[in-house]
């Protein structure tokens, strides 16, 4: 039940947010922030009480956390309800420790997004509350969700409020970015929904039940062409979000044109749960024909970091920089996952949380400066540590960490990547790790032009104000915290990791048998 | 014809009965509210009496019609969804007409009973007559405030339905003249074997497809469709595009439920081609509209294109999908005429230039906040019956492997989604436009917020049911399914 209210409680604060808020005064506008605060709040207590709950049990031994596996032994939280029982869908949520991991970081990310708006926002903040909320609902079920049907459903309801957000609030171009950003991921959505039918069908036909139920799901027997066109229909959905090169060009546009609140969920959240969607569901419930587009996928993820960081080098825009390094991360996290050993899975969690904690502080910054400045323009900007040394600091702290210093989180996870990738294909690797020494080309350049160099225009602009310096506080020691000690977050996400191994060693079992027998035509 | 007969056509009597009945109200006292009144009643009896008739189906009464769950479930359809297009009638009738407002209803109870006629119909007389009750008193209703353009749009609809019946008689002549019936059960009988690959037959069936195609508005046969919806009242609109057609596909699926489609590969790749086209042309037509209302009927045509999806699916999820992709097409559809409806100032115009929705969410939230959940729904996002619809449509292809149809529905909705999100992307913004246009041409701008146009109770009332029940079957929907599956178990 504590799921449940994980999701309901951001969705009924949303409802609240705005009705409440109705009044265009100072009263309305601030209940909306504090009502929204609270909200997550609460979310918040409930994730430690998670934490704690997971803590005791790990040292009891008494839920093993079994995460993806076949049989499927005991979750450590889950939740089940029927909803809509002629069409086989059921309100089934479940947690395991990567899904806790996720979920963790959604609500810390989603606290920074509503205090990073406290002032930015001034059109209608009930409405804005209400979108922030809703999407950061959605992205919680996405993160909890076991049953097919129920995944969908999230996926496509967190896209309209995060729509909203960039369509009212964005910037100057906000509507074409809006726009892209939906018919985008609409698509690709809907490719994932006949995808998931295609599965329902063939399941129900082999067995007689028809269901959406993940668990049930899992290990249907598919034949290899069948495999290969669900899989993609996943991959696609899942590709346009994270995303990968080819379907990549919403998301400067998105990050650019989005106030910061909606940037920051953007690249530390949404992100995520393309690669959250990935490791849950298209490579286990197609595990062979994930295996032999694995190759593919990982040159995908070799190119997203090459070309995100050479987008990232030519940038003059403050937060269209961020964003293209966004791409390049998550190439990592591509090239992790299909990488597929245990190395290489571990990085891409850390790379994960890593990358939602500093991309999201830095779009706090870019937000920041433009707040003060009312521009993204680097041309303009230029020796502002003397004025505003914090903000100086704190962007040098977050840059260092977006190219992979050692000793902050982001380093832990591309090294983890990249060493796993080592054993998948040296080859790759060796051109993937290229895309660090780009990175600290472009992140030192960033720092260069905004905060040292020439001053090119008069600025006067405050320091970081308190409520700034605590969110940036809270980062620092996040993302310390992870390059120094990550194996909190490397043990919790270890079972739903584990699994994902013992299903390619399960392909890899079936394939030499093949090979031995001389069928190679047989089921995967 | 014995009592049991006449319990079973119950809802058809009572349903023509009210119509005589707002006749003879209208003779003695002349009250547009009094003639709502007893409209409403009359409606709100006939859907009752749905109840009262279900115990005794399924029942052939006489040789022409057949009362079962399935026909009795969208005479319940038509009803309810002629009873909110009469709630919203009553204000725009109030605001547009000075006097003679009251025949309205007794054209819109006689469209309601023909189309529930077409519901139950088993036979090509009463196929016939359902359908020409419908469209006759459809013609006057179009034209009904009497304006240039309402008066343009009725004879259009006058001439091309005309032309359509016409086509839809010859196709029943060459039927009988080849199997001697014209019942449908018989037909079906008899096409399955040796007919099909005849060709007089299949000119009949063909000639029959323009027919409905025409009532539809289904690509080649949708040109009228953006014409009559812009000219006709918007209440009259939402009514062509929910309950004629509505009642046109529940006839054309029991027929063809009979006659298996699959037999013939020639059929299926006609209703197949006419999906597709159906489904690009409304969309990719609608890009180009800054007309609401015209947006709105290019909407309906691809959603009649998504709807031959799931009627050329096979088994039991063919008449489940397309069923309640009905009620949630009705509903969206009533509702987001209903916002065109209840916005309509007095005078001529009405609010159908999409500029005239510029900040429509500044000044009045509410509205602005319906017509967005229904054109959501119209694009099939969650939270809305749209998105259930939708998705029984999708699974009804996919449990048929109709997969080049899935993918152009698939691509159609994210191509929908663009003309959907602009309207509301333009109701949601340019407060800024609107302080520039207060200078100059603030004239629509002022309208979306301007005083007289305050939304009358019925409508109003309409458009809060109407948006309750789109959330209510989008994000609860095992109660309409159970009734659906409990209804058409018949027609299996």
């Amino acid at each position: 039940m504590i799921l449940v209210w994980l999701i309901i409680t951001p969705f009924a604060g949303g409802v609240l947010a705005w009705t409440l808020s109705k009044g265009r005064g100072f009263l309305g506008r601030l209940a909306s922030r504090w009502i929204s605060l609270t909200a997550l709040a609460i979310d918040l207590m409930l994730v430690v009480r998670l934490w704690i709950t997971y803590y005791s049990g790990l040292g009891t031994g008494e839920f093993s956390l079994p995460g993806i596996s076949l049989p499927y032994g005991k979750w450590f939280q889950e939740f089940s309800a029927p909803w809509i029982p002629q069409a086989g869908i059921s309100i089934h949520l479940a947690m395991d420790g990567l899904s806790l991991l996720l979920v963790s970081l959604t609500v810390v990310l989603g606290i920074v997004a509503a205090a990073a708006s406290w002032s930015e926002i001034k059109d209608r903040p009930g409405f804005f509350y209400f979108n922030l909320l809703w999407t950061l609902s959605g992205i919680m079920g996405v993160f909890l969700a076991l049953d097919l049907f129920l995944f969908y459903f999230f996926w496509e309801m967190m896209l309209v409020p995060m729509y909203f957000l960039i369509a009212i609030w964005g910037h100057e171009k906000r509507l074409y970015a809006s726009v892209k950003f939906f018919i985008f991921t609409q698509l690709s959505g809907l490719f994932m929904l006949l995808s998931i039918l295609g599965l329902f069908f063939i399941h129900g036909g082999q067995t007689g039940i028809y269901t959406f139920d993940y668990l049930n799901l899992l290990g249907t027997t598919l034949t290899p062409a069948a495999a290969f066109w669900l899989m993609l229909g996943f991959f696609v959905a899942f590709a346009v979000k994270l995303p990968a090169v080819p379907v990549h060009s919403w998301l400067p546009d998105a990050h650019t044109e989005a106030p910061t609140a909606g940037s920051v969920i953007l690249a530390g959240l949404l992100l995520k749960t393309g690669a959250y969607g990935l490791l849950r569901f298209a490579v286990p419930l197609f595990p062979g024909a994930s295996m032999s587009f694995a190759p593919f996928a990982m040159a995908l993820g070799v190119v997203s970091i090459l070309y995100g960081a050479f987008l990232a080098f030519g940038q003059t825009d403050l937060k269209r920089l961020v964003a293209d390094t966004s791409i390049s991360h998550m190439g990592f996290v591509l090239l992790g996952i299909y990488a597929w050993n245990g190395i290489a899975l571990q990085g891409t969690v850390m790379q994960m949380l890593c990358h939602g904690i500093s991309t999201g502080m830095l779009f706090v910054l870019a937000g920041a400066i433009q707040e003060r400045i009312h521009t993204r323009d680097m041309r303009r900007m230029g020796r502002f540590w003397e004025n505003v040394p914090v903000m100086g600091g704190v962007g040098m702290l977050f840059a260092l960490a977006s190219l992979g210093l050692p000793g902050l989180g982001n380093f832990i996870g591309e090294f983890l990547v990249l060493m796993g990738a080592f054993r998948a294909s040296p080859v790759l690797a060796a051109i993937a790790s290229l895309g660090l020494v780009v990175s600290t080309v472009y992140a030192l350049w960033m720092v260069q032009q905004v905060f040292h160099g020439e001053p090119r225009e008069k600025w006067t602009l405050p320091d970081l104000n308190l409520r700034e310096k605590g969110i940036a506080a809270a980062m620092i020691v996040l993302i310390v915290w992870l390059g120094l000690y990550p194996q909190p977050v490397i043990n919790a996400a270890r079972p739903a990791l584990e699994n994902l191994q013992k299903v390619r060693a399960a392909v890899l079992r079936q394939i030499q048998a093949e090979i031995g027998t001389g069928n190679a035509n047989g089921p995967r | 014809m014995g009592p049991a007969d006449l319990f079973a056509a119950l809802p058809l009597i009572l349903a023509a009965a009210s119509s005589v009945a707002v006749m003879l109200v209208i003779a003695f006292y002349r009250n547009h509210g009094l003639a709502a009144f007893v409209t409403l009643a009359g409606l709100a009896v006939s859907f009752a009496s749905i109840i009262v008739a279900a115990p005794y189906a399924p029942r052939k009464v006489t040789g022409l019609l057949v009362i079962d769950g399935y026909a009795l479930f969208f005479m319940g359809l038509i009803f309810a969804g002629t009873f909110a297009v009469a709630m919203l009638a009553h204000g725009y009738l109030e605001k547009k007409l000075l006097a003679e407002r009251e025949e309205f209803y007794i054209l819109l109870l006689l469209a309601a009973t023909g189309a529930a006629v077409l519901a139950a119909s088993a036979h090509f007389a009463s196929f016939f007559l359902g359908l020409e009750t419908l469209s006759v008193s459809l013609y006057a209703l179009v034209s009904y405030t009497g304006s240039e353009k309402a008066v343009e749009a009725g004879v259009k609809y006058l001439v091309l339905a005309a032309v359509s019946s016409a086509f839809l008689l010859f196709g029943m002549a060459l039927v009988y003249a080849q199997l001697g019936t014209m019942e449908f059960s018989g037909i079906a009988g008899m096409a399955l074997g040796a007919y099909m690959g005849d060709p007089v037959f299949l000119g009949a069936l063909a000639l029959i497809a323009a027919g409905v195609g025409f009532k539809l508005a289904v690509a080649p046969f949708h040109m009228w469709t953006p014409d009559v919806y812009e000219g006709a009242p918007a209440p009259v609109s939402a009514f062509v595009a929910t309950v004629s057609k509505g009642a046109v596909f529940a006839l054309f699926l029991r027929y063809f439920a009979m006659v298996d489609i699959h037999q013939s590969r020639s059929l299926v790749l006609a209703v197949a081609v006419i999906s597709i086209g159906s489904m690009f042309i409304g969309n990719l037509l609608a890009l180009l509209q800054n007309n609401v209302k015209r947006i709105l009927a290019y909407s309906s045509i691809a959603h009649l294109g998504y709807l031959l999806v799931a009627f050329l699916a096979a088994g039991a999820l063919r008449v489940t999908a397309s069923a309640y992709y009905l009620v949630s097409y009705f509903i969206t559809m009533i509702g987001a005429f209903g916002v065109v409806t209840v916005l309509a100032g007095k005078g001529g115009g009405e609010m159908e230039d999409i500029e005239d929705y510029r900040g429509l969410a500044a000044g009045r939230p509410v509205i602005a906040a319906v017509f967005s959940a229904m054109l959501f729904s119209l694009a099939g996002i969650p939270l809305t019956a749209g998105f259930i619809g939708k998705f029984y449509v999708m699974a009804a292809g996919a449990g048929s492997s109709l997969w080049t149809l899935l993918i152009a529905l698939a691509v159609n909705s994210a191509i929908g989604l663009y003309y959907y999100v602009r309207v509301i992307v333009i109701m949601y913004s340019g407060r800024e436009a609107e302080a520039v246009a207060g200078g100059g041409g603030g004239e629509t701008a002022l309208a979306a917020g301007a005083p007289e146009a305050a939304v009358p109770f019925g409508g109003g009332l309409a458009l809060a049911g109407l948006t309750l029940a789109l959330v209510w079957f989008g994000v609860y929907p095992p109660a309409l399914l159970y009734i659906i599956q409990k209804m058409i178990h018949s027609l299996m």
